[in-house]
């Protein structure tokens, strides 16, 4: 592999050849404030709050896009840096509602971080402001037209991570907005409620509905596990308060990235349903009665050898679940056919 | 009548719009009434260039030039001029400057100091024809061409340092040279067509009088490149011009010049048409591509070039309407021959569209390196109604507005980016003391941040921001430090911009701000508008010691502020006034006062 040197604000780094300026300054923990960039989605260079200043290059390039060369000079903190991200930053809040205290992304919100970090005051540039509609009509996304910055982020993930291409942008300059086509609201546009571009918002355009109200980030503990709805094995932060999920979210799974499917992201309602099995049930006289793990077990045992007793091994037939982890289908398969003693198994997800 | 005549009735879309079609079928009912259509020919042509004087025909052989033509005026020019020989005199072009009639279109003024050679053929040829465009050496340069290997060619046009008249004037011959070079089978050609600029129709005119030399061009490119596919991207607004470009790639293709094995050379090339969709960034390259692949037009992040990877990710080369035609005359006549004209580092000549305050509104080619002023004043025939010129903005939204201490500027690229202006893509916009210069960069800037794609926000956010800080200032709302602002802004927008748009967007502000620094400062310290354009910062008032009672603005005035007695001095309410103007217009003694 070719490795390149360049200098980072007076330090000397080594990266290899194709790596980005960004991707060099965070290998060597140098800040870069980003909106626009995600590393699993492919760059667009849009927010250009990851500018630099390269000796040689006219202008100042954004980080993000522009690919490091053997002996480049790099500076990243330098006023006329650090004055022209306060510009834009400036211009993105002068058009971004400042009902911090009350929205859902408070805590976790990029712009509002890096408008923290760069002393911006939101009262340089007055105007118009936009003043859209919200789109609350699905049980899943709240789409806030005015906290959005344009970033594009969630057209890249719909487009890049889902594969669906639902959204993009519509309309030109100031009037710029995001969205499905014809500016439909999503429960009517082709949305399969992944998710995904609600994971990626660097802000609080996209949220997720159930989670309003429900806590602050910092009230959250984050508790990293595998999906329980099949067995493809994606991870994903179950979003604690007080002993409670209260929401899920995206990580940075081995197996999915930051996707989820809506079973994944939204479908945890079960987990605190009052309606939800906690004990197995027996049928007592028609009726079914709680009973210990023990006693079920013990009695599935007690009819499944009688089966396997009177009619052979192959009257017993097995149905694995897809909500089952590969782990859980392997040792079904395992039960049936070495205890069970046949092969009639199958698994829903084949039908 | 001894001699064939030709009549070329111009038609491009200025003309047609004030009647040239009727001129042309008047024409030719009359000529068969008079019983000469044996020796008498009319041509509906593209545009001769002279807009202002529109409809304008000219008659050969004699190029006998008349201007404002209308359908009623036919029969005299049939009896007198082509019956008789004798000048139909009222109908000549007068020079506003020397007050002198011009016989042909050759000793006006107007055309006498051009060098015309990307326009030779528009107004001269039928467009719809291939063979007039034949007939007139069309197609040689790429015979030439072909006979050459395409890294020869592609030298040739190195040398004749061509540059791109899209507006940046990147050196055309190393752009083909790069995308030649780059690895691939498939590679494309693009024609750039999706002219915008507010003021600017040179390409609409060659693309609508002289469409074959757009092909020929296309196709010398896409030889020495190697690509075996070219798109014509045009905007929709033009309709003649794509009509003009279908009928010609129709005949191209039935010709040879199309197709397979073009003059048995070997040499494949395929043409097709884009039709935009009414975006003024479309006509930035990225954008441009997206636009044909079927997608948003946005523009994207460069590297990579398109001539790396472009159109659906192939090596591509995109250039402009003028710079292709340019090509065959260069492939024709050598690169030699073409540096003789222009300046050490733009050669050849360059189309500019005169608009605004101009007495010749119009297409005018000269070459690189005229001043300003010999292009204003000498061809463009100076100021209407005798006004003081103010300005020249050049270049269009992208471009600077120039003052008059800047009229004998050098028009080539380098010397205009210095001076805060662009070449670009040749619009002159003229403007006179009646203009507002802080209006008219708002003016700019209301383009601009209306076009802007949305995709990065410098240009999304700033440009607006600019044009609010603008639209206060000439509401007399501004401050002082309104001004640093708007040039910090500025350059932050111009720095860290994703595209062209957004990197020259704020130009027209820098320019005015840098050249009329004055007029803005009047605007927000005086609260008055030098130029009396802009409404919020006007008073109207009468004198009373003019104004005799005769009570016509009184009429005339939309909102009946105005009130007095018969014959006796009347009154403006300030509090009711809109500021329309009318009661200044009407007043036939002086009396209305405008500050």
């Amino acid at each position: 592999m070719e490795w390149f040197t360049l200098t980072i604000d007076g330090r000397e780094v080594c990266v290899p050849k194709g790596t980005t300026v960004l991707e060099a300054c965070r290998m060597n923990d140098i800040p870069i404030p980003t909106l626009c960039h995600d590393p699993e989605l492919t760059s667009a260079g849009a927010c250009r709050l990851c500018i630099v200043q390269i000796e040689g290059m006219r202008n100042l390039p954004p980080s993000c896009v522009t690919q490091v060369t053997q002996g480049m000079v790099v500076q990243t903190q330098n006023p006329k840096v650090r004055e022209a991200r306060k510009t834009i930053l400036e211009l993105l809040v002068a058009n971004h509602p400042l009902d911090c205290m009350t929205c859902q992304k408070m805590g976790d919100c990029s712009l509002a971080q890096y408008a923290y970090d760069y002393g911006v005051t939101g009262e340089r540039y007055q105007g118009e402001a936009r003043d859209l509609p919200i789109d609350s009509a699905n049980p899943f996304i709240i789409k806030d037209p005015n906290k959005c910055i344009a970033c594009g982020k969630c057209i890249r993930a719909c487009d890049e991570i889902q594969g669906r291409s639902v959204l993009d942008f519509s309309f030109r300059g100031f009037d710029v907005q995001v969205g499905p086509a014809f500016n439909l609201p999503y429960n009517e546009s082709d949305c399969v409620f992944c998710g995904s571009c609600v994971s990626v918002c660097p802000v609080g355009a996209l949220t997720e509905k159930k989670m309003q109200g429900k806590g602050r980030r910092w009230e959250m503990e984050k508790v990293t596990t595998t999906c329980p709805y099949c067995g493809t094995g994606c991870s994903l932060d179950l979003n604690v308060k007080n002993g409670k999920v209260v929401g899920i979210t995206s990580t940075d799974g081995d197996v999915n990235g930051s996707a989820l499917c809506v079973k994944g992201r939204f479908g945890y309602g079960f987990i605190h349903h009052p309606d939800r099995l906690k004990t197995p049930l027996i049928r007592k006289d028609g009726k079914l009665v709680e009973a210990s793990w023990t006693e079920a077990i013990n009695l599935v045992a007690e009819k499944l050898s009688a089966v396997k007793e009177n009619f052979g091994s192959d009257a017993i037939g097995v149905l694995s679940s897809a909500r089952c982890t590969n782990e859980e289908n392997y040792l079904m398969n395992k039960l049936t056919r070495a205890v069970f003693g046949t092969n009639n198994i199958d698994h829903c997800a084949r039908l | 009548m001894a001699e064939n005549k030709r009549i070329l009735v111009c038609a491009g879309t200025g003309c047609a719009s004030s009647g040239a079609h009727k001129i042309i079928d008047v024409l030719q009912e009359e000529i068969v009434r008079q019983g000469i259509q044996d020796s008498v020919s009319v041509v509906p042509t593209g545009c001769h260039g002279f807009c202002e004087q529109g409809p304008t025909l000219i008659i050969e052989p004699q190029q006998t030039l008349y201007t404002q033509v209308k359908s009623e005026d036919i029969p005299e020019i049939v009896a007198q001029d082509l019956m008789e020989g004798k000048l139909v005199e009222r109908l000549l072009y007068i020079d506003p400057l020397t007050q002198k009639p011009a016989t042909t279109f050759a000793n006006s003024n107007f055309f006498a100091k051009q060098v015309r050679f990307v326009l030779k053929n528009c107004g001269f040829i039928d467009p719809e024809k291939i063979q007039d465009y034949v007939d007139n050496d069309g197609y040689k340069g790429l015979a030439n061409a072909l006979k050459m290997s395409p890294d020869e060619v592609v030298e040739e046009v190195k040398k004749a340092g061509l540059r791109g008249r899209g507006g940046a004037g990147f050196p055309t011959g190393l752009k083909w040279g790069f995308c030649r070079n780059s690895p691939g089978n498939k590679k494309y050609v693009i024609c750039n067509a999706d002219e915008g600029d507010p003021g600017a129709f040179m390409d609409r005119g060659v693309l609508e009088g002289d469409p074959h030399s757009v092909i020929e061009g296309m196709l010398i490119g896409a030889y020495a490149i190697g690509a075996d596919e070219g798109y014509v991207y045009c905007r929709a607004e033009y309709p003649l011009a794509i009509k003009h470009m279908e009928i010609a790639i129709a005949q191209a293709e039935e010709a040879g010049y199309l197709g397979d094995n073009i003059m048995n050379s070997g040499f494949n090339f395929r043409l097709r048409i884009r039709a935009g969709a009414g975006a003024f960034v479309c006509g930035e390259e990225t954008a441009l591509m997206a636009s044909i692949e079927g997608r948003r037009g946005m523009p994207n992040v460069r590297p990579p070039f398109p001539a790396q990877s472009g159109l659906w990710g192939k090596p591509t080369n995109i250039n402009n309407v003028e710079t292709w035609s340019s090509v065959p005359h260069i492939l024709k006549n050598g690169a030699d021959w073409y540096t003789q004209y222009g300046t050490e580092k733009s050669k050849g000549t360059k189309i500019f569209a005169l608009t605004g305050k101009i007495n010749n509104t119009g297409l005018v080619e000269v070459p690189m390196g005229t001043t300003l002023r010999d292009i204003l004043f000498d061809i463009g025939g100076g100021i209407q109604n005798g006004k003081a010129f103010k300005a020249v903005q050049i270049g269009g939204p992208s471009g600077g507005c120039l003052p008059d201490s800047m009229l004998d500027l050098q028009v080539d690229y380098d010397t205009l980016t210095k001076a805060g202006a662009m070449v670009g893509s040749g619009g002159l916009v003229v403007m006179d003391e009646t203009t507002c210069m802080v209006d008219i960069a708002r003016f700019f800037l209301d383009f601009s941040q209306k076009e802007s794609c949305g995709k990065c926000t410098p240009c999304r956010e700033g440009n607006k921001r600019m044009w609010d800080i603008l639209d206060r200032i000439t509401k007399g709302e501004g401050k002082l430090e309104d001004l640093d602002t708007l040039e910090n802004l500025a350059l932050v927008i111009k720095e860290t911009s994703l595209c062209g748009l957004g990197q020259n967007s704020p130009n027209p502000v820098l320019a005015t701000l840098k050249y009329f620094r004055d007029e803005f400062e009047a605007h927000i310290l005086d609260h008055k508008c030098p130029a009396h354009v802009c409404t919020a910062l006007l008073t109207y008032s009468i004198d009373e010691e003019k104004c005799k009672g005769c009570g016509l603005c009184a009429k005339n005035c939309p909102v009946g502020c105005i009130t007095g007695e018969k014959k006796e001095p009347h009154k403006i309410d300030a509090s009711a006034c809109i500021k329309c103007g009318s009661c200044l217009e009407k007043c036939k003694f002086d009396a209305v006062i405008r500050l």
